[in-house]
């Protein structure tokens, strides 16, 4: 009886943190589902968030969730720009020359946001990110209870947009066939620039949250790209449930690795379930099988 | 009004890259018709639909639709003017639904509008699309697939319809079911310009055919005429 209620901690805990990561995970896995490309700048975009609901947290004395009405569009904005003018003509080279284009986002965010914040740990230091709140005899941190209704907020959000909107059945068109979607009088440039743009403003909002939740640095967007990796390859590509639900197993495999095994088995573990996913169903829980 | 030109080809050249596909390509369509495009696998009519849709662009020569120039226009751009093609291979969204892959055929601006009364025109023409309307693209079969299709082509509103190889892959019968639909389109005023290898089916039920082989059309006319031509009889009836 003890055992099963101390395995609640882990559990609880992976399940929460899952959704911190699934928020991270969903502007890639929309990235990747609609255009294939592996925004190999996506944790550093992100950051990018942190840093800014940073300045507007020590500069302007604004909450994070708050800064977020400026963050949000701003990102969307960046995106918007960054997909219309630098990724689409980057299309037109090579299939590789986006991916590099990436990779320079990516070096130059790090830098830039090293040289105006130095390496220095920082972190989203609200009274409440500090808070806990209890279930039973346990405490719990309440930023993870947040970031889970964040990502459940966002993930359903998402789904209704492609599923219901002109814009998001167009989005989801010109995924599975662009040139027929060109046919249905689709403007697969803006279209994609918008995918582009929603997957930075939900960067934004998993910049804050992921503020909230731990310290970070500017090379902290690595760590959190390879998790996003992870959870889009189990989740599935494009599937905005499957990365939801993709999150949650990361977030649980990792908490309870570590409490079975070891806090250096964690990764471990990790990436076994994404080699074993891999291997076994490639496409994800939720995914769609790729035609070539 | 029946004598206006719907699509007027004016001796266009086409490449894929640096290769020629089509030489001095010249063709008319007057609204209201139904013209067939024969030719056979690398004749390049899958390209002249392309370059009509603006998914290629001429090197050389006009395309005029409704008296405007169309030459440089972007492929959506196209489907607003009232273009809309039925791609080879159906073309149909698989992992959406039929009623989905219906809904996004609307999407062009002036088509949103109309969009219900469209729906009910789709599934009156196709009776079975409304039976499946929640089944994914990929669940249906071969002729649903190509009803689909048309029935997506037609929620753009369309003036003219382009149909590329419709028939393929597809039972007699099914056939015979959607060519006696294209007659009901065309009866609700839709030009419908279609490609077909098979020759005997084309000069059926087209008006006008133009024969199109190795990028260059080689003849063209009336179908009754074309009937009578003897390089027709026997290039493709052995006669």
């Amino acid at each position: 009886m003890t055992d099963l209620a101390e395995l609640l901690t882990p559990i609880v805990m992976g399940v929460l943190l899952g959704g911190l990561y699934a928020l991270i995970a969903l502007g890639l896995s929309l990235v990747f589902g609609v255009m294939k490309l592996i925004n190999v700048a996506h944790g550093d975009l992100v950051l990018f968030g942190s840093y800014f609901a940073y300045a507007a947290m020590t500069l302007l004395g604004v909450d994070p969730i708050l800064s977020l009405v400026m963050g949000m569009p701003i990102l969307f904005a960046i995106g918007f720009v960054i997909q219309k003018y630098l990724m689409k003509r980057a299309f037109g080279i090579s299939m590789e020359a986006p991916l590099l284009i990436a990779f320079g986002i990516s070096l130059i965010l790090q830098n830039v946001q090293q040289i105006t914040w130095s390496p220095m740990a920082r972190g989203l230091t609200t009274p409440y990110a500090l808070e806990s709140f209890s279930i039973g005899p346990f405490r719990f941190p309440l930023c993870y209870l947040l970031d889970f209704i964040a990502a459940l907020v966002v993930t359903l959000s998402l789904r209704e947009f492609l599923r219901r909107t002109y814009l998001g059945k167009a989005i989801n068109a010109a995924s599975q066939d662009k040139r027929t979607a060109l046919l249905m009088g689709i403007n697969t440039g803006r279209v994609y620039a918008f995918a582009f743009a929603i997957a930075m403003a939900t960067a934004a909002i998993s910049g804050v949250f992921l503020g909230l939740t731990f310290p970070f640095t500017p090379t902290s967007g690595i760590s959190f790209l390879i998790l996003a990796f992870g959870v889009v390859i189990i989740g599935g590509l494009g599937s905005m449930l499957g990365t939801f639900i993709g999150g949650m197993i990361l977030g649980l495999a990792q908490t309870l690795g570590g409490y079975f095994a070891s806090a250096t088995a964690q990764m471990l573990i990790l990436y076994i379930i994404v080699l074993v996913v891999l291997a076994v169903r490639p496409q994800g829980l939720f995914g769609r099988k790729q035609r070539t | 009004m029946l004598q206006e030109t719907l699509l007027k080809v004016s001796m266009i050249d086409v490449f894929h890259g640096s290769l020629q596909v089509l030489w001095n390509v010249s063709l008319t369509i007057k609204p209201g018709e139904i013209v067939a495009l024969i030719g056979t696998n690398s004749s390049g009519k899958s390209t002249l639909l392309d370059t009509v849709s603006s998914l290629i662009h001429p090197t050389k020569g006009s395309i005029d639709f409704e008296g405007k120039s169309i030459n440089t226009l972007e492929p959506y751009e196209t489907v607003d003017l009232g273009i809309s093609q039925v791609p080879e291979g159906r073309g149909i969204f698989p992992d959406m639904t039929v009623l989905d892959n219906l809904i996004i055929g609307s999407y062009n601006r002036k088509a949103r509008s109309k969009r219900e009364q469209n729906l009910r025109m789709v599934y009156d023409l196709f009776p079975r699309l409304r039976e499946r309307k929640s089944q994914l693209g990929n669940t249906l079969s071969g002729g649903e697939q190509q009803m689909l299709a048309i029935g997506r082509g037609l929620m753009s509103a369309p003036k003219l319809m382009l149909l590329d190889e419709m028939s393929l892959g597809l039972a007699p019968l099914v056939v015979n079911y959607l060519y006696e639909t294209l007659r009901g389109i065309k009866q609700r005023g839709i030009t419908i310009f279609f490609v077909e290898q098979n020759v005997r089916r084309s000069l059926a039920e087209a008006e006008t055919a133009y024969i199109l082989e190795r990028g260059r059309v080689v003849l063209s006319g009336p179908v009754a005429e074309l009937r009578e031509e003897e390089e027709i009889r026997k290039a493709y009836f052995g006669v």
